[in-house]
Order: structure tokens, then sequence, then C-alpha cells
């Protein structure tokens, strides 16, 4: 068995290098015979040298720590509140109904629509970042957490409350357990949200508003425009998503060992 | 001979244990909901095509295993107006007591939407000119964005989602690239199509198209193994597979996906017109930011929630008329 799904591993492997390799040659013999224009996008090989030679500059290493450091800061703070919220709102009703005409008004507003106002009201800095991610954050683990109580297994409560356990006990034994993994993918979605809106927030204000590669890619673009030297960033958050995604995914496979299964195919 | 060709109104489902590998979050609530749905014996069977033609569920499950995420009776319906009615009231007062500049009341708020877009005569449902030139422009290109990325994404994620190899081929190109903030391609899309509709429209593709496409592949991929095979082994072509089997059961992860892909393309329809556009809701924010207009941005703000509330409630209302079989599980 595990064999078998290691060598099925391995294929995949190396259909996937392939399927990455393709793509740049691809890319490259577009570029090369001029169907885009390279003065518009540059070609493949340039754009993958420049994120190259991107690794050994050391101001856009700190624009990366700043990046993560708000990604990080941001994504606390939004499981801190949501999680708590979404146990409150999938378990009591009341409060869900009451809350559902606001909650349902406030989540399509668009999180970079706040950046303006945030903008104006809080100022510039970390603070102002923080409020924009933790906006737009919320609602993936909100809405994951809700989902996930709504799939707790009805037998498993009342098996529970007939065995005369109060609610507060039932939600920390089995509900809480069986939504976890609801919860997790919730918050990988909102990290991918939380690193979006932390580069999207420093591209649209600029290097006023600290460090962090928005500010990067909105310095490298103002003027003339250094086209190749966006794209090399872009690379880069590009992995740095990948990589992010898939520390998440090792933690969720070792804080939830009961759910590995959901875990080998992780889109 | 003719017997065979008509699709399949029912395929034999199975009963009892649930013995599929996957338990995947979305993957067990479909099997739970597959367990409900051969619980309320009455149920729409899960194949058959749109389903309005087949039999309505007699008896619908609520209480223990009802599904009610956001559903109520008429009381929570009244009751969650009545609570945001109070909220907006209590801002009206607190803003009128403290004069705040950044928390302008509502009745501002609503005076300064009502001057920009909604003075018009009756017969254009009081929209002016200037809501017909900023708010229709937007909305087009979300309208126009969301087409495409069906047109792309379904079909893709179906045939990445049913076959292995193409799976392997594609899974970490997907990744890498569903991992780039659309955002800091921004410059790259003017570039590439100048400041105007189509580089809206790119911006809007480029990223609405994830959560469509990895849905679509996510659904086609869990479709019930043990239905795929018997209608294979009645000899079912291909094509009529796909069409009814298969799509059907994708089609609730669609709908997902495309839930997800609305709210994000109000999300880029704005940023792509605070970055380059000479209309549009966007544009009007930005004008609005940049002259320090506060009750005007804050109108813009009210205006994309009301938007947004208004298509998820039309996504909604499709997506029960289209799924009349599944919600039967659903409670």
């Amino acid at each position: 068995m595990s064999r078998a799904s290691g060598r099925r591993r391995g294929t995949a492997v190396v259909r996937g290098v392939i399927g990455i390799a393709a793509f740049i040659a691809l890319a490259q013999i577009v570029g090369e015979t001029g169907i885009i224009k390279q003065n518009v996008l540059p070609l493949v090989s340039t754009m993958l040298a420049q994120a190259a030679r991107l690794a050994g500059n050391g101001r856009f290493l700190a624009d990366i720590g700043a990046t993560l450091e708000a990604w990080a800061a941001g994504l606390a703070i939004t499981v801190i509140i949501a999680v708590p919220a979404g146990l409150l709102l999938g378990s009591v009703p009341v409060v869900r109904v009451a809350t559902r005409a606001v909650v349902e008004f406030l989540r399509p507003i668009p999180s970079v629509a706040f950046i303006l106002l945030v903008n104006l009201l809080i100022g510039p800095g970390l603070r102002m970042t923080l409020t924009v991610i933790v906006y737009g954050s919320l609602w993936p683990i909100l809405y994951n957490t809700m989902a996930g109580l709504d799939d707790v297994d009805p037998v498993a409560k009342e098996t529970l409350r007939a065995f005369g356990f109060g609610r507060l006990a039932i939600i920390r034994f089995v509900s809480l357990r069986s939504a976890a993994p609801h919860i997790a993918t919730g918050i990988r979605i909102a990290s991918a949200v939380s690193l979006i809106l932390a580069i999207a927030t420093g591209y649209q204000t600029g290097r006023i508003n600290g460090p962090g590669i928005g500010a990067f890619i909105a310095d490298a673009n103002s003027g003339a425009g250094n086209t190749p030297l966006v794209l090399g960033a872009v690379v880069w958050t590009g992995l740095l998503g990948v990589v992010l995604n898939m520390l998440l995914v090792t933690a969720e496979r070792l804080l939830l060992p009961w759910h590995k299964a959901s875990l080998m195919e992780t889109s | 001979m003719s017997e065979r060709k008509r699709a399949p109104r029912r395929l034999p489902s199975r009963r009892g244990g649930d013995s599929r590998r996957g338990s995947k979050p979305a993957e067990r609530s479909e099997a739970l909901a597959r367990r409900k749905t051969q619980r309320a014996a009455a149920a729409a069977p899960p194949l058959g095509g749109g389903g309005r033609r087949g039999p309505k569920p007699a008896a619908r499950q609520r209480g223990l295993g009802a599904k009610d995420t956001w559903r109520g009776g008429k009381h929570s319906w009244l009751s969650r107006w009545v609570v945001l009615a109070c909220g907006v009231a209590l801002w009206q007062l607190w803003a009128g007591h403290r004069h705040s500049a950044f928390f302008p009341p509502p009745s501002t708020i609503w005076s300064a939407m009502h001057q920009k877009w909604f003075n018009g005569p009756a017969g254009h449902l009081f929209l002016n000119s200037n809501a017909t030139g900023n708010i229709l422009p937007s909305l087009g290109r979300i309208g126009l964005g969301l087409a495409i990325v069906v047109a792309i994404g379904v079909p893709l994620g179906i045939a990445i989602g049913r076959s292995r190899v193409l799976m392997d081929y594609l899974d970490p190109l997907l990744q890498f690239f569903r991992s780039i903030p659309v955002v800091t391609a921004a410059p790259v899309f003017i570039a590439l199509f100048k400041i105007g509709t189509q580089m809206e429209v790119a911006t809007i593709v480029a990223g609405t198209i994830w959560p469509l496409l990895l849905n679509t592949i996510d659904g086609a991929r869990s479709v019930d193994p043990v239905q795929v095979e018997t209608a294979r082994a009645f000899r079912y072509t291909a094509w009529v597979r796909l069409r009814w089997l298969i799509f059907p059961s994708t089609l609730p992860s669609i709908f997902t996906g495309l839930r997800l892909a609305l709210s994000l393309s109000l999300i880029l329809m704005v940023f792509s017109e605070l970055v380059g556009s000479s209309n549009g809701i966007g544009y009007e924010m930005d004008q609005a930011n940049s002259a320090f207009n506060l009750p005007d941005l804050w109108s813009a703000l009210v205006l994309l929630g009301i938007l947004g509330y208004l298509m998820n409630a039309i996504l909604y209302l499709a997506e029960r008329y289209v799924l009349a079989w599944h919600r039967a599980s659903h409670g």
C-alpha cells in the first residue's frame, strides 16, 4: 500500500516537474517569437534571472520580512477574533439570525475599498495594514467555522446531551473537534487573503506605509516602470504563497492527525 | 436501443456504509448530505439532470439533521432586519452627537448617495446619468469577467478533476499561479492591455478563475465512483455520463466556487478601477479619496455592500433553482 502510494507520488512529482518545464519553455518560445512583444512582457528567462538576483538584494529581503510580519500578525489576530465569533454564531441560533443582515451586508464590501478609508482614518503604518488584513480574512474563517459546526454529527451531540453534558462541554468535546478540519481550511484561505492584502495595501499606499513587497513593487513600477523587476518580485510572491500554504498544510497534518486523509490532495 | 440512449432517470444509489476513500471537509459534507438524502427516502435522486422534473421531496427533514446556515423562518427574516435597523439608528445618534468627520451619520451618507446616483427620473429606476455612467460599467466588467471565468473554469476544471494525468502535470503550476496576488500583477496587466475595460476584465478573470477552477476540480474528482462505475457498466457513452452524471454532481461545487468568485470579482473590480480607469465605482472612490470627501467615500462603500448583497442574493436564487434536487438533501 505504502509502496504503491510512494510510487504514485513519485510519478506525480515527475509529471509536475515536466509540466513546469513545459510551461516555461512554451512561455519562452512565445516571447522569443515575438507573439507577445518583449518590451511589454519580458522573456521568462529574464524574469527568472531577475528573481534569482533579487534573492541577494538586502532591501528586497527586508521587504519580504516586513510582509511576512504583517501576514503573521494579521492572521493571528484574525484567528483570535474569528474562531470564537464563529463558534458563537454557529452554536447560538438567535445570535446568528440577528446578525445575519449585518454580516451579509459587511462581507461583500471589498477589503481593497477599505484601504482608502482606513488610510484616512488610521493613517499609514502597520496598524492600518493589520486592520485591512483582519477585515478581509475574517470571513473565510468565520464562515468555515459556522459550516463546520453545521456538519457536526447530530447523534454525537444528542448523545452527550442525553448524558447530561452542558452546552459548553458539547462545544468543547464534540463540536470544536469535529469542526477543526473546516476551521483549518478557513485559516488556509484566510492566509492567502492575508498575504494578498498585506501586499495590496503596500502597493496602494506606497512606501509611506512602511516596508513590504507591495511597497517594493510600487517603487519598481514608479517612473518609467521596471517591468522585469516587478515580475521578479511577483515570482517571489507566488513562491511565498506556495511555501506558506505548505507550512499550514504541514501544521494541519500535525495538529489534526485524525483527518490526514483530507490532506493527501490539498488544493 | 432507444431505451439505452435516453438519459438515465435514476441510477441505483448505494445504501449503507460510506466507504469512500477521501474525507475532505467538502467531500465529507457531501457524503453526509447523501446519507441524509437516503434517510429522507423521498428526496430527489442526485442524478437526473436539472432535477426540476424529478420527484419533489415529500418530506423535508427539519430539526436534527437540517442544515440552515443562514436560513430561518419568517420570524428570523424580520428580526435580522430589525437588528440592522437598530444598528443604523444607533450610528445615527452617535454620529450626530460626535460630529466626527470620519464617521458621517447614515443620513449624510444617504443624502450623498441620493445626490450622486439616485436622483434620476423614475423611468430610469431613479438612476441619474452619473449612476448609469459609473455603476453600469462596473457591473458590466464583473459580468463579462465572470462569464469568461465560467467558460474557461468549468470545462477545464472538470477535465482536470476527471483526469489523474492532467492533474499531475498541471497541479504545481496551478498552485504557483494561484498564490500570486493578482494585485501585484496589476502593473503587468496595465502594460499588456493598456488602461481601460480590457485590463479591468483581465484582472477580474486572472483573480477569480482560481476559486472556481479549484472547486470544480474538487467537485469533479469526488463524483461518487460507484455511480460512475454503474453508468459505465450500463454502457452509457462518455458524453451521457458527462452530461447527466459528472456535470450535475459537480454543480454544487461549481456554485460554491462561483460564490467565492463573485465576492472576489467585486474586490478586483474596485481595485482595477482604483489603479487605472476613467469611470466606475472604484474611480469615483479614488476621486472622493483625493478630494478628502468622506461622505462620498462612505456612500461608495455602502453601495458596494448593497451591490454585493444583491449579487449574492441573485446567485443564491439561481442556485436554489438549479440545485433544487441537491437542496432537498440539505433540508
